[in-house]
């Protein structure tokens, strides 16, 4: 065969493969124009121009140096290391074996060329199918700042439907418009802006601030930015009232169990952090147990966890309340201590068998959040745990208020003495109390695992806070218990942001502690007050 | 009563005559002199705390704050002196050189001087004992609530004395120190005068402890201890005395801080938090609380217990601290100087029941007609 043949019997083969339908003519030519040795440019630039999604194989594979000439015609080397052709088809010998030729060179583009390859793709992307795709092509584009891009984008709008697509695009118009020499178009850019203020208009806006001239123009600009910088701010300020929401509701969750405990039996459980930590634990036993034996139900752990979180921990507690705590009725400060020890051997107990750093991985559904506000987003996780305090003080309200048990509870929270001369067992009271109270705190662990790790200080991280609540919400008092959460939560994540640096949590949780420190000043009995004619504090 | 005061002086004179004497003729390793100063630089805290809550029933869970405080003065005072000798060889201490601050911060300035050190370690934590009770006392904030506060207070002041921007040292404290009053720190005649000096104070400390409890003013902390109530409705100001003897365990706590830092060598905030203000507790209830010697003895023998078990069980020495605190405070409440008579009182109680139930089963057949 002569040398000319070739490319012409490759051509024709490939014509008349059964294969043949995915190449158009346009794309054949570029192929064959590379493959010839022409010069780049111009071809490159014919691509970009066209923006014809069918080339992106071809600008893909240029831009990561696998293409190669091979007897007139192109090959792809693909990610395992195969050769294909421009269609993806693995090359093969007459045998149907892969054949892999050697002594090839990958075309190599210009470093002044590939801003073409790029801006290729992205005019590609404009078209594509998937609308995701076509709006960040939009965004990207946008903030480019390539004036050439400009017909394409009008062009893309001019087809589109999808309006999170087309506003996208608006807003890349808008942004290459600042820098447009005519001032009354760059007028119209600031109009869109101050129509829609976000916050990728930010950083434009700034850099047209620098360059522009005109004080009207400027002035508009200077405008819109205010603007902006509030409307960030709100939303800033939302997140950390959010923050401070979860938190709440974590704390509140805990301290629910230890004002109980404490308004009834006077004792002040050291070890509840502890108890929160082996909820916590509960639900890391339980992923491992799922993943050992249901792996396709994996994500139910989390349902078994909850109920079992609960009834474990307070199975412990009661325990400890029957085996330890009841013979220190009516000293305070020894069970202070005594529940300290117990907290320290649990921990040191859990990290000695569990080792240092476990983690549970929070079920498939509750990963992600919900985007309340452009750029806000609200885990699902934090929003379930929210729900969850919520759940327990309604149920905590319904027994303490509306069941027979609650009202012996409260009972003998009033006079002891008196309640057990009515027949009430102050001891099974006692024992009761002490479990759910500690069960709250194993529910409150199991469901912080969502969204920190699990580990043997979890529970001295929040046990402080629980405490602060407890002081300032007053003895046993619900309601009280669930303002000084909300203010506790709420003041330790809306003072951090407004301290700022990084020492701000230190700072924060120092003044805090002072702030209690300061209202027990003016009332020390906490915010609800025992009424009574007992004036001393236990 | 005589009993008493004999194990008293026998123990006072081991501690402060005899050891020295035997490091002195070489029968006692420098080491383990070094070792009991450092424990009797903490006992001499302890006796504070037992003044607060052996005998005035205060729960104070940050003693270890006012512990640092002074220890920290003297760790600022050594740190000046070794100025000029560290890696550094700048006049001012190695870690500001390493954050990059230039100049002394003020209030390092009057930590140069020996004696000036010696009241402010005292004064310091006394008047932040004493402000903090202010806070509190007057305002009717005692028991559980008190002992809540002190112990955030400990974590904020942890959480405090870690930052950098403090300039005490962060994380890492104050060490490397060199001379005090210009014997070198590693000096066995330096270990052994430490040492005395440590003795001393802790007898001067004990005698004034045990002078204060036996005076008026120990009866009435006694009161506040069991009655409080009652001793405020005959007219007692009873803030003002839990105020001031809660000061004064401030100023021991601190003292006893300054005395431990030359010993050591080093001071970190991981003296000064949570735990280790609950350990003060501990030794104070196993030795015996309101006993005084029992703080003594407590701060020593568990002290001396980790010493030798952390050792051996590192991991798990937490584990004996916490089954400690609750075996302590559970089954023997008066701690080790109250436990002959707490075998006694038990051993009587079962005498007296033998003899009841001999008593029962040789006549009185009026009580089987109710069965």
């Amino acid at each position: 065969m002569t040398p000319k043949a070739i490319p012409l019997l490759c051509a024709g083969l490939l014509a008349l493969s059964p294969f043949a339908h995915a190449l158009s003519p346009a794309v054949e030519k570029a192929a064959q124009s590379l493959a010839r040795g022409a010069p780049e440019r111009p071809v490159l630039q014919k691509i970009r121009d066209q923006a014809d999604p069918e080339f992106k194989p071809l600008v893909s594979a240029l831009q990561s140096g696998a293409l190669y000439p091979w007897k007139g015609t192109l090959l792809l080397l693909n990610d395992s290391g195969a050769f294909t052709d421009l269609d993806g088809k693995p090359l093969l010998d007459a045998a149907g074996q892969p054949l892999a030729p050697s002594g090839l060179t990958a075309i190599s583009v210009d470093p002044g060329d590939q801003g073409l390859l790029e801006q290729a793709l992205h005019f590609m992307a404009l078209s594509d199918e998937n609308p995701g795709t076509r709006e960040a092509a939009a965004r990207k584009l946008g903030s480019l700042g390539d004036p050439a891009a400009r017909p394409y984008l009008e062009k893309a709008l001019a087809g589109e439907r999808n309006p999170g697509v087309k506003a996208a695009i608006l807003e890349a118009v808008a942004k290459l418009d600042l820098q447009n020499p005519d001032p009354a178009v760059r007028r119209g850019a600031l109009d869109y802006f101050e129509a829609h203020p976000s916050d990728a208009a930010m950083s434009p806006l700034q850099t047209f601030l620098q360059k522009e001239q005109d004080p009207s123009l400027r002035r508009i600009a200077e405008f819109v930015l205010v603007r902006i910088n509030r409307r960030l701010k709100v939303r800033n300020w939302i997140g950390y009232a959010f923050d401070g929401l979860s938190l709440s509701s974590v704390l509140l969750i805990m301290s629910i169990g230890l004002a109980i405990t404490f308004g009834l039996m006077g004792i002040i459980n050291m070890a509840h952090g502890e108890m929160l930590m082996l909820g916590s634990y509960a639900a890391y036993v339980l992923q491992q147990f799922f993943a050992a034996h249901f792996p396709a139900r994996q994500d139910y752990f989390f349902f078994a966890a909850l109920p079992l979180s609960l009834l474990a921990v307070g199975l412990i507690g009661f325990v400890l309340e029957r085996g330890l705590l009841r013979f220190l009725y009516g000293r305070p400060l020894e069970s202070l201590l005594v529940t300290w020890g117990i907290g320290m051997v649990l921990s040191q107990g859990a990290r000695l068998y569990f080792g240092d750093q476990t983690s549970v991985n929070a079920p498939t559904w509750f990963r992600g959040g919900w985007e309340a506000m452009p750029g806000l987003i609200l885990p699902y996780s934090r929003l379930f745990i929210i729900f969850l305090s919520l759940a327990c003080l309604i149920a905590v309200y319904w027994l303490l208020y509306r069941t027979v048990i609650g009202l012996k509870v409260r009972a003998v929270m009033e006079n002891r003495e008196m309640a057990s001369c009515m027949g009430i067992s102050t001891q099974r009271v006692d024992a009761l109390t002490f479990a759910f109270g500690t069960a709250l705190a194993g529910l409150g662990g199991c469901a912080l695992s969502l969204i920190g790790t699990v580990d043997p200080e979890v529970g001295k991280t929040y046990i402080v806070d629980s405490f602060m609540v407890v002081v300032t919400g007053g003895v046993g008092k619900l309601l009280g218990v669930v303002l000084a959460s909300f203010g506790i939560g709420m003041s330790n994540k809306v003072l951090e942001p407004a301290i700022g640096g990084t020492a701000s949590a230190v700072y924060s949780k120092v003044i805090v502690l002072v702030l209690v420190i300061l209202f027990l000043q003016i009332r020390p009995q906490g915010i609800f007050a025992p009424k009574g004619r007992d004036t001393s504090l236990k | 009563m005589q009993k008493r005061y004999f194990w008293e002086a026998f123990l006072l004179g081991l501690f402060v005559l005899l050891l020295p004497a035997l490091n002195f003729s070489g029968h006692l390793p420098d080491y383990y002199l070094n070792l009991t100063g450092k424990y009797l630089a903490l006992s001499i805290a302890a006796l504070g705390m037992d003044l607060i809550w052996g005998y005035t029933g205060i729960l104070g869970l940050g003693q270890a704050v006012f512990f640092g405080l002074g220890a920290y003065a003297m760790g600022m005072h050594l740190m000046l002196k070794a100025s000029g000798h560290g890696v550094y060889g700048a006049s001012i201490p190695d870690f500001m050189v390493w954050n990059r601050v230039t100049q002394l911060p003020f209030f390092w300035k009057p930590f140069q001087s020996f004696s000036l050190m010696v009241l402010l370690a005292i004064a310091v934590p006394f008047a932040a004992a004493a402000l903090i009770g202010l806070l509190t006392f007057s305002r009717r904030v005692g028991g559980t609530y008190f002992a809540i506060l002190t112990q955030a207070m400990a974590y904020a002041a942890w959480l405090m004395f870690n930052r950098n921007e403090m300039n005490l040292g962060g994380t890492n404290g104050l060490t490397d120190f060199k001379t005090i009053l210009g014997f070198p720190l590693n000096n066995p005649g330096t270990v052994r005068g430490l040492y005395v000096a440590t003795a001393l104070a802790l007898v001067l400390s004990f005698a004034a402890c045990r002078w204060l409890v036996k005076s008026k003013m120990g009866l009435v902390l006694k009161a506040i201890r069991d009655r409080e109530l009652r001793l405020e409705f005959m007219g007692y100001p009873i803030a003002r005395y839990k105020i001031f003897i809660f000061a004064l365990a401030g100023g021991l706590a601190g003292l006893a801080g300054a005395l431990y830092v030359p010993q050591v060598g080093i001071i970190t905030p991981s003296e000064i938090g949570v735990l280790p203000s609950l350990e003060v507790c501990v030794w104070v209830a196993a030795g015996g609380r309101g006993t005084l010697l029992g703080a003594i003895l407590g701060a020593v023998g568990i002290n001396a217990a980790r010493s030798i078990l952390t050792a051996r069980f590192p991991n798990e020495w937490p584990i004996i601290l916490g089954a400690t605190f609750i075996g302590v405070v559970m089954f023997v409440p008066d701690g080790v100087v109250g436990l002959p008579r707490q075998l006694h009182g038990l051993w009587r109680r079962r005498a007296a029941r033998a003899r009841s139930e001999l008593a029962a089963q040789a006549g009185a057949p009026v009580e089987d007609s109710h069965a």
